[in-house]
């Protein structure tokens, strides 16, 4: 069955052009133009100077903050994500549709639009703060703090922690989780014994797909950290836009890329060990 | 009999507006093995899970041992299922399947390890603790989830229809051995099947059901020989099922004949329906039968041959050892003992015979 059909791909395998193309010229050869970029100085030699810049604190403390901001916002999304799936598998239903819709909204507005909301919201005369002073209670300061990029990361990027653990979730036939409650166990120990490690595949790409675009986002973090806050992506951005330092910021993007590679390396691994167990190697 | 185990009573349950089970009355006792047969929607998986606490009666209680059980958690009652499809953990290798609920239950490492080689032995898979419970057969999975109920010393083990996966073969095989099993616990068991087979061959009881009612209790024996209506007739085995009307006692009128029969009690021209078994009719010559019909088809079954006889405006199902010419004629005899006369239903809710 399998054979016949990996066959029947190879003969077709004439349509994956159209593509193929593609990838070429927009995915694979930008990919060498900034490894090479990132690899040479200004003359064209070849040269690891631009990787070693990015060694000095100042680089590295903004990677480290956007790998932590991207890590918390991975985090709140997973903590608001499995609960609500694990309602929506329980009640597969018109209601349960439109909550999850709800939550995939954010997915088909504009994120540049939704985020400039956030900014009229969080901002020092913002929405909170008016509410806060009617009510008589101290203003907070919310924009341009890590807390408000994490704010605008989960808005954002939440339906793609929903949108994996859903299906992984609703996979979960409802008597596996019956036999766990015959065989003894709880609502917390079938979770912790059963529904977690069989969703474990839906947590990886749900936190994969999160953590990437939180890592490498700028525009949240332009509109919503202001000029006080700065992430690896808006360091790269001035480079290419107002420093005109293209060593330098390929040099950062290729970092970056180890990064996102040791991520998907991982989600890969994930997705392994789950086929083996399946008796799909 | 031994002592009263598990008792329903009056349990209504409906979903969504359509009736279920309706004030049923069910007592199951120690050491039983009781079996729910029915066709499909007759309400016998749902009583299975009123049992394990995974559905709440609409009214009616449920006692387990002396005690009212009917809202307590499926977690905390004595009882364990094997589900029909299985349901192992595909992300356990099978010692932890069948650990997993003795480790809940905080038990010791040896303990452990010595039930897991028990309950393995016990469904004939000694040596498997480290198999992939994904790459193993259909029949071996079964036996799994078996084992994984029983190692934690259930009172009673419910079964939901656990063989209708398998092969005929194989699930005849699982027959024989899931009586072995319970010969061997000595506990309860509460078996879920559509099928009449599996039902007589295995069961001390065997419960029989239609549209959420309990149409028949008894022994296997019981429901076979002595149905007592035309659902559980037609339903167990192969039957005719024919008008009547008793006359008097030991004599009733079927197709325009008085014909003998043993019953009592049933009054003087009463309607009734008239069950007789295809082996329990005689072919002989045609002077000598009660009626007198003509071969219409005969089909060889391997042990038995299946003889369609039209007679008296009435198609027989005649089974016989010995083949027959098709389009001759000839004459039914019917011995009065092999004659089983079923009230009819009083009631149209009480309809017993399907329309399939």
């Amino acid at each position: 069955m399998n054979e016949r059909i990996t066959a029947q791909i190879s003969s077709h395998r004439f349509l994956a052009l159209p593509f193929a193309l593609w990838a070429v010229l927009f995915i694979v050869l930008p990919l060498f133009f900034v490894l090479g970029t990132g690899l040479t100085n200004e003359a064209g030699d070849v040269t690891l100077a631009n990787l070693l810049t990015v060694l000095q604190s100042e680089y590295l403390r903004a990677l480290g903050l956007s790998v932590e901001l991207a890590l918390a916002s991975t985090f709140i999304c997973l903590l608001l994500a499995y609960p609500l799936c694990l309602i929506l598998r329980e009640k597969r239903e018109s209601r349960g549709l439109l909550v999850f819709l709800l939550f995939l909204l954010p997915l088909w507005m504009n994120s540049l639009l939704t985020t400039m909301a956030w900014q009229t919201i969080l901002e020092k005369h913002g929405l909170i703060n008016m509410f806060l002073s009617y009510l008589g209670l101290p203003a907070v300061h919310l924009i341009n703090t890590p807390a408000a990029i994490i704010i605008g990361m989960v808005y954002n990027f939440l339906p793609y922690m929903v949108l994996p653990l859903y299906v992984s979730l609703s996979r979960i036939d409802e008597s596996i989780v019956e036999a766990a409650r015959d065989l003894g166990a709880n609502f917390w120990q079938t979770l912790r014994h059963v529904l977690l490690p069989l969703s474990l595949p839906g947590i990886v790409s749900g936190c994969t797909m999160v953590f990437i675009p939180a890592l490498t986002t700028f525009v949240i973090s332009a509109l919503l950290g202001g000029n006080k806050v700065l992430l690896v992506g808006n360091i790269i951005e001035q480079e290419f836009t107002a420093a005109y330092d293209w060593q330098l910021g390929s040099a950062l993007s290729m970092v970056l890329m180890v990064f996102i590679i040791l991520n998907i390396l991982l989600e890969a691994f994930a997705d392994s060990g789950e086929q083996r167990k399946k008796g799909r190697p | 009999m031994h002592k009263e185990l598990l008792r329903l009573e009056r349990i209504n349950k409906s979903y969504d507006g359509r009736k279920i089970l309706e004030d049923l009355d069910l007592t199951i006792h120690e050491n039983e093995f009781v079996t729910l047969l029915g066709p499909s929607g007759c309400g016998k998986t749902t009583i299975l899970r009123l049992i394990g606490g995974f559905e709440r009666p609409d009214s009616g209680k449920i006692w387990f041992d002396g005690q009212d059980i009917t809202s307590l958690q499926p977690e905390k009652r004595q009882v364990n299922t094997v589900f029909q499809k299985y349901s192992l953990f595909s992300h356990m290798d099978v010692a932890e399947n069948i650990a997993f609920g003795l480790k809940l239950k905080g038990k010791g490492r040896n303990y452990i390890r010595d039930k897991i080689k028990y309950a393995l032995k016990l469904v004939n898979l000694d040596g498997y603790e480290h198999a992939q419970v994904t790459q193993m057969s259909g029949g071996q999975q079964q036996r799994i989830a078996i084992a994984r109920a029983i190692v934690n010393e259930p009172k009673v083990l419910l079964l939901d229809e656990p063989l209708s996966a398998l092969d005929l073969k194989l699930r005849q095989n699982m027959q024989r051995e899931l009586v072995k099993i319970k010969r061997e616990l000595g506990i309860t068991f509460v078996f879920v099947t559509h099928d009449q087979e599996e039902a007589l061959s295995m069961s001390d009881t065997v419960v029989v059901m239609n549209q959420g009612w309990i149409q028949q209790i008894g022994t296997p024996e019981n429901v076979y020989n002595e149905p007592e209506n035309a659902f559980v007739a037609d339903f167990i085995g192969d039957s005719n099922i024919i008008d009547g009307i008793m006359i008097k006692d030991k004599l009733v009128h079927i197709l325009g004949r008085d014909i003998p029969c043993i019953n009592t009690g049933f009054g003087e021209e009463v309607p009734v329906d008239v069950q007789i078994r295809p082996e329990d009719i005689q072919i002989c010559a045609p002077a000598q039968g009660q009626f007198q019909g003509i071969i219409k088809q005969v089909v060889f079954k391997g042990t038995v041959y299946d003889i369609t006889v039209q007679a008296a405006g009435f198609e027989w199902l005649v089974q016989t050892i010995t083949g027959h010419e098709q389009g001759s004629e000839v004459g039914l005899r019917l011995a009065p003992a092999n004659i089983q006369i079923m009230a009819k239903p009083a009631s149209e809710d009480e309809e017993a015979v399907s329309n399939e």
